[in-house]
């Protein structure tokens, strides 16, 4: 029984931090290929989904709108590099940093001023209650919606990794991750880059809103899913895209054994802080985090 | 740049100060939220509270022919936007603000000793300080209608109706699952000894803002197996509640709500996984009373109304707003009674007339508003005036109400509220009123 | 022609090295002062002083202790609003407790409380660098909050876990109207900025700027890594929690541990980045900035409204002034990307040359 329990609450820790991690992966996205640590990462998810929610309330069938929104973030990702980022080049990355929560305004308020400030309710079809089988085998409790949840991430860090490692996009966004310098000076199109980047970022924005937007409805509030992925990114490192999947399962599974073991001895509510301890004690052994890139310091 | 931002800011505090001279006009202050994550209360209640300004301007001329007037300002659900709309709306009108709605219990907390200072009333329908029920430590606030504490005690009440009977609740487990904020914490006091009153047991369980991940609280209330679950939950934390619940497959009919719960913004994100939640509340949900059906009436058939999605009308925020207009203009009326008919009131008249209001059964008709609200009476000691609630479920489509008003057990919560109040006083140094030489 | 130095000579060591060594810098602060502290509070009303003076300087004083930890030292701090709660309840508890404290007093030991957390959980700097150094401040932050809320004894059990700020007299002089609240936050602000901006032309500012700029380096040329680092945690925090304590006694009055947010601590970071990183008027300008920029749009689209006649939508009203807000950040930070303050500098280069350039 207490094994059981012990099971269920790492299983749905470890698919908390699936979630996590889905939002962590549009921010790694775009600090990989533009150093920019993008405080809009949230705005942007929310954004997201509560276009395609509205346009599937309008009757939008769903690829369409699911194509539709696509589009909207596209042009998004665009935009900003248009109006933002490139009159932004060379800038110090506090300085792109607070240029993207100018941002996170803009979003925060073009979205609601478009599709109001209503709450949504969100479907895909998918239940999110325990599968029977293993509840009436086993008595554990693991959700469906959890699952399919992980076997998005899952594709979703498969499509970005071939796209990385096996296109002709991947490479240079590799070469501008690496130097922005040497990747302009062999003929990659910077521009270019940044809004591939920050599209592609879009459509990660727009699957963790879905998934999201499913758990919590599609609301303002969905901003806050940021928060969750701060430590996340903190921990796996800001480059990697295996960190911040790696990442978040700790995170995930760290948080919930510590609210549910350790919790009740000091009144609870202990999750909000302590997964900034667990990141904390990896960073004291790892100082770049988990998967980051070593910098060697040179006077 | 500092220096243009001062000009425009001098030109705008002298604009303001304009006052209409003895205009018979009676001004309200709306300040509210119409962006953030909590812009659906927040536009819903300001859009309740000026139809139902505009029904009394147009079909009665306003209150014994002083219209009402008002001016919406932004708080964005924070301390220092709320208290600047504060002072911003304090001095307009021809008496300045009749009261303040601070709609925010943070702001609530920064303007009971400025609105005391100033005499203006600050009235915190259902949020805000609940040891402000004490009239004598604080006169000038006024958290009508019934406060989180007599809430409370009708919730174990109902639970115990559910059980049949009190003595019923002997042995059951209850799971108190708040919001890990003052608001939140803020009825562990008082569960606590009910718990040791009815011999149940409850397991408080805390939920970090924003609450839009409970997979550890459920795991953990799945582990207690409690028989209900006590939700005070506030934003998204509530929907998520509810999904969590379906996961685990907790029955929805056992989670009972706060008011700050239980709106159709509460339960629509959650989708199928709200049928069946219980939650309270102080105003009736639905367009089918007579005061929403004159608004219609009045207002919108004549394309006046607030908002622009008539579907919200009878909605719970826009009740509750409706509600808190006709609180306010009743305070006004009531004032106007003894200070003058046909006058605008001040301030301080209004305090008076806030304190001396007694809403009956007659005048609940008159008003339309019968099984809208309940009969209320506030007094010098007593600034919460009502203290029942009644239970509402959601049905998947909208909000069916359960009950009829079940009081509050002032036994139990008036002697806490007297003893936090009395520290209040004593921290600060206030001496009480005597309440026997008010009139 | 005004602002021009030619001809102010400076023929001792002690002239060379004054704080403002420009006479007509030393004449605007010295005329702005005297306008803040005689001026201000006799034609100020109760709006200008309660809502807007007073809050922008307390947080411009908290975001002056963040500067001076990330714009100066270089440390990224997400968690000042903890540090401001330290400050806020500590001075209550000080006051509360000990009978008969003077409440400046109170006030310094509520700034040595918050110091002392700053101390703790700067710790981790000295091997986390950058972006990840965020963790540490983090953690402080949601874990101030949850203790605040989680023992009574900081709130002295009340039941929501709030605190009313006391009475605020020194010798016998009731600092009760909002008039003598923004005298008493000027002064505090004044000397702490004074305190501050001195600090930095110090051995200890500019070890600052060596780790800033270089620990590795710095620490090659003979720079305590470990004391400076904690010294500029300690100093940074003392300010936040100072500010804390003015916030809650001169400001708001009663306050709940959620007013001192991660919002909040974005907010004064906002503030640094767009007032300018290392510099103490930045710290001035960005507080304006944040604070009362959106509440001019507020007012600004207010008089729209009136001016046109047309009701506009308050929903829609208030979504378009947050996106004029953001639609700004980015306007002026490509315009000048190290914030206001330098823009300031460049006014001031120029001014030098005006109205002859040539």
């Amino acid at each position: 029984m207490e094994l059981i329990f012990f099971i269920e609450v790492l299983a749905g820790g470890l698919l908390a931090g699936v979630m996590y991690a889905l939002v962590a992966l549009g921010f790694v996205l775009i600090y990989k290929a533009s150093g920019v640590f993008n405080f809009a990462q949230g705005s942007m998810v929310f954004f997201a989904a509560l276009t395609f929610v509205s346009l599937t309330e309008r009757g939008w069938n769903f690829w369409l709108a699911l194509a539709a929104t696509l589009a909207v973030m596209v042009l998004l990702g665009v935009a900003t590099e248009r109006v933002v980022l490139r009159p932004l080049v060379n800038q110090a990355p506090i300085t792109l940093f607070m240029a993207t929560i100018g941002l996170a305004f803009v979003l925060e308020g073009l979205s609601q001023l478009l599709w109001g400030s209503q709450p949504h309710g969100l479907e895909l079809g998918i239940p999110d209650v325990p599968m029977e089988w293993l509840s009436r085998k086993w008595n554990v409790n693991i959700s469906q919606f959890d699952l399919f949840a992980a076997f998005v991430a899952g594709a979703l860090v498969a499509v970005l990794a071939l796209l990385f490692q096996k296109t002709r996009i991947g490479r240079a966004l590799r070469a501008v991750a690496d130097d922005h310098q040497a990747a302009l000076a062999v003929g990659i199109p910077l521009q270019h880059i940044w809004a591939i980047v920050w599209a592609v970022a879009g459509f990660v924005a727009l699957v963790a809103g879905v998934m999201w937007g499913v758990r919590n409805g599609v609301q303002y509030a969905l901003t806050f899913v940021a928060l969750k992925a701060l430590p996340v990114l903190i921990l796996g490192g800001f480059e990697s895209i295996l960190g911040a999947i790696i990442g978040g399962l700790i995170i995930g599974a760290g948080e919930k054994l510590a609210e549910v073991y350790l919790g009740p001895y000091v009144g609870g509510g202990i999750e909000s802080w302590f997964a900034y301890v667990i990141a904390l004690l990896f960073l004291l052994v790892r100082p770049e985090g988990l998967f980051g890139e070593k910098h060697i310091d040179r006077v | 740049m500092k220096t243009a931002l001062a000009v425009a800011l001098a030109a705008a505090a002298g604009f303001s100060t304009q006052a209409p001279a003895q205009a018979k006009e009676q001004f309200v202050p709306v300040n509210s939220y119409w962006v953030g994550p909590y812009a659906p209360g927040g536009s819903g209640i300001a859009a309740g509270m000026i139809d139902y300004f505009k029904l009394l301007n147009a079909r009665d001329r306003g209150i014994n022919g002083v219209r009402i007037t008002w001016e919406k300002c932004e708080t964005e659900y924070r301390n220092d936007r709320g208290v600047e709309c504060y002072e911003r709306s304090k001095n307009k009108g021809p008496t300045g603000a009749t009261l303040i709605h601070p709609l925010s219990t943070g702001i609530t907390y920064s303007l009971i000793e400025k609105g005391t200072t100033d005499k203006i009333p600050i009235v915190s329908i259902g949020y805000g300080r609940t040891d402000a029920s004490d009239g004598r430590v604080f006169p000038y606030v006024f958290p009508l209608m019934t406060n989180y504490w007599s809430q409370n005690t009708a919730k174990i009440k109902f639970i115990g109706m559910k059980e049949g009977g009190m003595d019923r609740l002997k042995g059951k487990k209850i799971v108190n699952l708040y919001h890990d904020s003052a608001y939140g914490k803020e009825t562990i006091p008082i569960l606590e000894t009910q718990a040791k009153m009815y011999g149940f047991t409850v397991t408080h369980i805390a939920v970090p803002h924003p609450g839009n991940e409970q997979q550890a609280q459920w795991l953990q209330i799945r582990q207690v197996r409690p028989d209900w679950v006590i939700l005070r939950g506030w934003g998204v934390m509530n929907p998520t509640a509810l999904k969590a619940a379906a996961k685990i497959g907790f029955p929805r009919d056992h989670i009972i709500g706060v008011w700050w719960s239980g709106a159709e913004e509460d339960v629509i994100p959650a989708g199928e996984a709200a049928k069946g939640y219980i939650a309270a509340g102080f105003n009736a949900p639905g367009a089918d009373h007579v005061v929403i059906r004159e608004i219609q009436k009045h207002v919108y058939a004549k394309g006046q109304g607030e908002l622009e999605d008539k579907s919200r009308l009878g909605t719970i925020y826009y009740n509750r707003g409706v509600l808190w207009g006709i609180l306010t203009t009743e305070a006004v009326r009531k004032a106007q009674e003894r200070f003058g008919k046909g006058k605008p009131m001040t301030g301080e008249q209004v305090r008076w007339g806030l304190e001396n209001l007694n809403i009956d059964d007659k005048r609940l008709k008159e008003l339309g508003a019968v099984g809208f609200m309940q009969p209320l009476k506030v007094s010098c000691m007593d600034h919460e005036g009502g203290g029942a609630v009644k239970f509402q479920q959601w049905d998947g489509g909208q909000w069916k109400v359960l009950t009829d008003w079940i009081a509050s057990d002032q036994s139990i919560v008036r002697p806490m509220i007297e003893a936090s109040a009395a520290q209040y006083a004593q921290e600060k140094g206030i001496a009480r009123r005597d309440c026997s030489t008010e009139k | 022609m005004l602002y021009r130095e030619a001809g102010q000579f400076k023929s001792t060591y002690a002239e060379d090295q004054q704080i403002f060594p420009i006479r007509q810098d030393r004449i605007a602060l010295a005329v702005f002062l005297a306008f803040a502290l005689l001026v201000v509070p006799a034609i100020g009303n109760q709006y200008w002083l309660g809502a807007l003076l007073t809050p922008f300087l307390i947080f411009s004083l908290a975001a002056l202790g963040l500067n001076i930890l990330t714009g100066y030292a270089g440390q990224l701090s997400l968690g000042t609003a903890a540090f401001m709660a330290v400050g806020a309840f500590m001075a209550y508890n000080f006051v509360l407790r000990v009978p008969g404290i003077p409440i400046l007093l109170a006030f310094v030991l509520a700034g040595i409380c918050a110091a002392a957390v700053g101390i703790v959980f700067g710790l981790p700097s000295l091997r986390i660098k950058g972006f990840y150094l965020a963790v540490a401040t983090l953690a402080c932050q949601f874990f101030v909050l949850w203790a605040l809320q989680r023992f009574g004894w900081f709130s002295n059990h009340s039941t929501s876990g709030v605190i009313t700020a006391q009475q605020i007299v020194i010798l016998g002089y009731a600092f009760d109207t909002p008039a003598r609240k923004y005298l008493l936050t000027l002064g505090v602000v004044a000397v702490m900025a004074l305190a501050a901006k001195n600090l930095m032309r110090s051995e200890t500012g500019r070890a600052f700027m060596a780790v800033r700029d270089m620990d590795v380096a710095a620490s090659v040329i003979g720079i305590p890594m470990m004391r400076t680092k904690l010294l500029a945690f300690a100093i940074s925090s003392f300010y936040c929690g100072v500010a804390g304590a003015l916030h809650a006694f001169c400001y708001l009055g009663t306050v709940e541990p959620e007013a001192y947010s991660l919002d909040l601590s974005f907010r004064i970071l906002f503030m640094i980045i767009i007032g300018g990183v290392g510099s103490i008027l930045g710290a001035f300008l960005g507080a304006a900035f944040i604070t009362l920029f959106p509440i001019f749009l507020n007012l600004a689209s207010s008089w729209v409204n009136e001016f046109f006649g047309v009701e506009i939508s308050h929903a829609v009203v208030s979504n378009l002034e947050s996106i004029i807000f953001g639609g700004l950040i980015i306007f002026f930070l490509i315009v000048e990307p190290q914030g206001l303050a330098r823009l300031w500098q460049i006014t001031k280069e120029k001014l030098r040359l005006w109205p002859f350039p040539h």
